[in-house]
């Protein structure tokens, strides 16, 4: 096997449509730099935001809510990468190789089942923080 | 050989650059961006490694998990109105030579290890010889890493629960 075919395994094609959608995107961009008129007023420089005007800052403190459920998420994360592998070798087993994944999975849906009792998964407090856009506004209208 | 010293070249560049901005930005939320491209490019070196299931963890794990967790975790903490969210640099002499004595430990098992050559052959995905050993030989480890994501995840929940009921 020459070494240039070795390296094109998936990975390397996977590769190739990174570097594929980058250059992409970078001929556009500089086409359009090339070919687009450059005249900037105070107006066309500001934020756009669904041609609203922008109040108030980007960083939005979010709902602790979805930390807990970030928190939730990454475990289960875990939990789908460590079944990949049993997923594609279980049918070498038959019976007992499918156990071994079922009691794993019925062990993760304990910890799923007591999530739910105990509540974590609801939504059910909403607090919304809503910024005091009123005092925000008197500084970007100058 | 060549194009592959070229990829890691290019990955290596683009964990340093990074790792540089993630220490040396001002601004946290730059921090966390730029450790995408950290973790991408770690990524990268797994898989240039011939370790694709390891590759494919650290995407799905902790660029697709841990890097949003701490985005949101800034997200949070920051407050709706009023300071920009900084990271300063302390204890500037105390890290310098943390990362002497570090690199020189590095360096020390860098040369004296004696290191395998192996031609970097891509054999098919390591993912279903992995889970035949998980099932025939590792079942046991198999169940306790259930359990030990149960009390990852029970412990997880039960934290984040007592710190709501502070609010």
């Amino acid at each position: 096997m020459p070494t240039d075919s070795i390296m094109l395994t998936e990975f390397g094609k996977i590769l190739i449509f990174m570097i594929l959608s980058v250059v992409f995107v970078a001929i556009g961009l500089f086409a359009a730099k090339l070919i687009r008129p450059s005249r900037p007023t105070k107006e066309k420089s500001t934020i756009y935001e669904c041609g609203e005007e922008t109040v108030g800052s980007p960083y939005v403190k979010f709902n602790i809510r979805f930390y807990v459920v970030a928190l939730i998420f990454i475990i289960f994360d875990v939990e789908v990468v460590l079944l990949f592998p049993w997923a594609l070798a279980y049918k070498n087993f038959g019976v007992p190789g499918f156990l071994v994944g079922i009691s794993f999975l019925i062990i993760l849906v304990l910890g799923m089942a007591y999530e739910w009792r105990k509540g974590d998964l609801e939504w059910d407090r909403p607090r919304p923080n809503i910024p005091n856009l009123i005092n925000d506004k008197a500084g970007f209208d100058k | 050989m060549e194009l592959y010293d070229i990829i890691f070249y290019f990955f290596a560049a683009m964990i340093l650059v990074s790792g540089f901005v993630v220490v040396g930005s001002k601004n946290i939320v730059y921090s966390a961006y730029s450790l995408l491209f950290v973790l991408v490019g770690i990524a990268a070196f797994y898989i240039l490694l011939g370790a694709d299931f390891l590759g494919v963890v650290q995407l799905m794990v902790y660029v697709g998990g841990i890097l949003i967790l701490l985005l949101f975790g800034i997200m949070l903490t920051n407050k709706v109105k009023g300071v920009e969210i900084k990271s300063d640099s302390n204890f500037v002499i105390p890290s310098l030579i943390t990362i002497a004595v570090f690199t020189a430990f590095l360096l020390f098992v860098i040369t004296e290890t004696n290191w395998l050559e192996i031609t970097p052959e891509f054999v098919q995905t390591t993912v279903k010889s992995l889970g035949i050993e998980l099932i025939q030989n590792y079942s046991l480890v198999f169940e306790i890493l259930a359990v030990v994501l149960l009390i990852a995840l029970i412990g997880a929940a039960t934290l984040a629960r007592n710190d709501n009921k502070e609010n």
